[in-house]
């Protein structure tokens, strides 16, 4: 509170009572016209409460006589770009897949399409940027089960796995321990062949001839002599470095005796058709495309 | 009544006046024309201020096709920044933050030697304010005439007077309104768009906005901007110190003032008649006898008007002068001081300059043309494949700030047998790849860098992306990591 308000010797003015550190302030007056331009101020702030939505009443509030909302801005915003969208995905659909990466400008368009929607629904099973989960494949990586071109990736994405659409990827390995097949010593040889050959876990003086009978009798026939897969069942790639459930040899064993079968949706119903082409130009570009 | 009780009957009347009025009126300010060499010096500065202000969006310069032919155009939209020679990109933007530190250095400097020099000669609001009193004064003539007129009652000529000053102003106002979005657009495309109707609708607001101010500041605030809207007059003293030449009022000279012929053995008088000559040719309306206050802009107007009225009077000019308060605290004592613009608050400002001007320069001549920009993949971090290899993804960004397409030879150094493929291009991977950059273009692609884990002693590796042009052999590069999983046996068969 100003209390000691005095006179200035120097200037004659008063001053205003309030005291810093010994220095004490002249009470000058402001000019007028810093005032009027106060009061505009706050003239202008009532034309800008009729014009706009401002005053909130009882349930509702007062809308402003100019029509102002941004939720109907926001709208049209959404309106104009949809619009501006559905000329490059109408091309994205009519167009092949040579064709559109042949287009820079479309392709950037459809590669952004494909990222946003890779992330709202690709993402939670295979991982952001296709690194892939236990049991959801690594796309980034190339190991394919149903074929890494572009045409098949459409395929797999717009029909699914296993999925129950029509023309779904479809196939089932046999329940080899749970229908009684093999027994579980003879899962364990076959485990153990698997192990030392494809998983590369040899041990010096193993002898794994038991399994690698079993394997010839039974496995072969999908997953090939070597262990390479056969991307026309879905049948996984032995000899590689990543498997799909896990680098453990109880993996073996448990997939031997009940397989787990992955089921992918089938998307036609949820994207599409130029969407999914732009999501297959997104997983295709993450580095396992063939 | 003697000198004093007419200043303190003064004094009362302003404390009436502040004891009455929350409010004060604004006292109008009819500064009266001047001559002399501190006014041509004042008229050189405004016209070659003024000159480079409205030509300079005019100047052009040759870029080589499809660039902008403007010497200084900062082009929003496209977002370059073009200066005679150089281009600067939104990355360079921390050249401005140079520019400013230097500028505000250089004003401290400068500040601290001769004073409010930048208030007085070369800053916008002096400058469009004294272009628009010079217009006042040459329609409705000098101070006398002025105040007269607008003390009597509106006539015909007065309004046919104020109307054509208006709208002079306003013409005046309109012309750097415009000149100041030519530096934002091209100007001889601008002039012919702004009146067929065709420019985007920014540049009619920014003209209208710049014309308003223009008119508004330098016709109407004037020395109000100085005295309340200004920061600048309120801590510029903080450089100011006893050394600082300043416009000052040699007080031991004139003091006692006194009108009338000087005789001998009559009362005492110093050199100061008391003509208030000082006080109607100041552009803010201050006495400066009354010594170094804020509303002073530093012009020296009063100089030029004293040292009319001391040649007349047959007295020594220089009764209002440019001095320092130590040299005149000297010369009261009789003393000689000599000027001393080496002290250490000026050796700290220039030092400061000098390290600034140094940086900005060697920033600017070391400026390469070629960035670039390794953003690594986050998600995954790394992908294992079936051959028991690693991949990381890489983003790249090749800026080509130059005038000519360019093709560089991209390597990695850190990560023995790496092998680099562009995803979606060349698949087969190789140790070195070509890449291209269109000139003035960002290039934008995702590597894939593959290599054994044997490589990898760490889950870390530091790698360098080394970019080489290929015609200049001047080389970029780029630290970044290759990451793996520790320990990781892919490589084992």
């Amino acid at each position: 509170m100003p209390t000691k308000i005095e006179k200035d010797a120097v200037s004659g003015r008063d001053t205003t009572g309030h005291e810093w550190d010994g220095i004490k302030e002249l009470d000058t007056p402001l000019p007028k016209w810093w005032l009027y331009t106060f009061y505009a101020c706050i003239g202008i702030a009532f034309v800008i409460f009729f014009l706009y939505p401002s005053i909130p009443y009882g349930p509702g509030y007062w809308h402003g006589v100019m029509g102002y909302s941004q939720r109907k801005m926001v709208d049209a915003e959404v309106a104009k770009l949809t619009a501006i969208r559905k000329v490059s995905l109408d091309k994205i659909g009519s167009l092949s897949f040579e064709q559109i990466k042949a287009d820079p400008q479309l392709l950037e368009v459809a590669m952004t399409d494909g990222r946003i929607t890779f992330a709202e629904n690709c993402q939670p099973c295979h991982g952001a940027g296709g690194g892939g989960h236990i049991g959801y494949p690594a796309l980034a990586a190339g190991s394919w089960l149903w074929g890494g071109t572009l045409d098949d990736i459409q395929q797999t994405v717009t029909h699914g796995i296993r999925s129950g659409d029509d023309d779904a990827r479809n196939s089932a390995m046999p329940h080899f321990g749970a229908d009684g097949l093999l027994k579980p010593a003879e899962i364990q040889q076959v485990a153990d062949f698997v192990w030392s050959t494809f998983y590369g876990h040899k041990t010096e003086g193993q002898d794994v001839s038991a399994g690698a009978k079993i394997f010839a009798e039974n496995c072969i026939a999908c997953h090939g002599e070597n262990g390479e897969g056969n991307r026309v069942v879905g049948a996984p790639r032995l000899n590689s470095h990543i498997h799909l459930y896990g680098d453990a040899r109880e993996t073996i064993v448990a997939q031997v005796t009940l397989p787990r079968q992955g089921v992918m949706p089938n998307w036609n119903h949820r994207l599409d058709p130029a969407t999914i082409k732009a999501v297959t130009l997104y997983v295709h570009a993450l580095g396992g495309g063939e | 009544m003697s000198r004093i009780s007419k200043v303190e009957s003064r004094l009362r009347t302003e404390q009436d006046a502040v004891q009455h009025h929350l409010y004060a009126d604004r006292l109008r300010i009819y500064p009266k024309s001047v001559r002399g060499p501190v006014r041509r010096i004042k008229w050189a500065i405004l016209i070659a201020c003024l000159t480079i202000y409205y030509v300079l969006p005019w100047v052009r310069w040759h870029r080589g096709p499809n660039q902008p032919t403007q010497a200084v155009l900062l082009d929003l939209s496209t977002q370059r920044f073009y200066f005679f020679g150089l281009e600067l990109w939104p990355q360079d933007i921390w050249l401005l933050a140079g520019i400013l530190i230097m500028a505000a250095v250089s004003l401290f400097l400068v500040t601290s030697l001769i004073g409010r020099v930048w208030c007085g000669y070369t800053c916008p609001q002096t400058v469009w304010t004294d272009l628009f009193m010079w217009i006042e004064r040459e329609i409705e003539g000098d101070r006398n005439e002025r105040m007269t007129r607008d003390a009597a009652p509106l006539n015909s000529d007065t309004i046919w007077k104020k109307f054509l000053k208006h709208s002079i102003w306003l013409t005046i106002a309109f012309w750097t309104g415009g000149a100041w979005i030519m530096y934002f657009v091209d100007a001889p495309s601008v002039t012919v768009d702004f009146w067929t109707g065709d420019a985007a609708t920014p540049v009619y607001v920014f003209t209208g906005l710049f014309t308003l101010t223009t008119y508004g500041l330098a016709g109407w605030a004037r020395e109000q901007v100085c005295t309340y809207m200004c920061p600048w007059p309120r801590f510029q003293a903080a450089m100011l110190d006893d050394q600082s030449f300043t416009v000052t009022y040699q007080a031991w000279r004139g003091e006692p003032r006194a009108r009338g012929k000087r005789v001998e053995g009559g009362p005492a008088a110093g050199d100061c008649v008391d003509c208030n000559l000082c006080v109607t040719v100041c552009p803010t309306g201050i006495d400066i006898r009354d010594g170094i206050q804020l509303e002073c802009i530093n012009c020296g107007l009063c100089m030029d008007a004293c040292n009319h009225v001391m040649e007349r009077t047959g007295q020594p000019k220089g009764l209002i002068a440019w001095d320092t308060l130590a040299r005149q605290a000297a010369k009261q004592a009789g003393k000689v001081e000599p000027i001393r613009f080496f002290r250490p608050r000026t050796m700290i400002y220039l030092s400061a300059l000098t390290i600034a001007v140094t940086g900005l320069t060697t920033a600017l001549l070391t400026r390469s043309t070629l960035g670039l920009s390794v953003l690594r993949d986050r998600a995954p971090l790394f992908v294992p494949l079936a051959d028991g290899s690693l991949r990381n993804g890489y983003t790249f960004k090749i800026v080509n700030k130059s005038q000519t397409n360019g093709a560089y030879d991209l390597s990695i150094s850190g990560l023995p047998d790496a092998k680099m493929a562009i995803a979606e291009g060349d698949p087969t991977p190789s140790s070195t790849l070509r890449v291209s950059g269109s000139s003035d273009e960002v290039e934008t692609f995702r590597l894939l860098v593959t290599a054994r884990p044997a490589a990898l002693t760490d889950g870390s590796m530091p790698v360098d992306f080394i970019l080489r042009d290929t015609t200049s052999g001047a080389q970029t590069v780029y630290h970044s990591v290759f990451m793996g999983p520790p320990g990781y046996a892919g490589g084992a068969r």
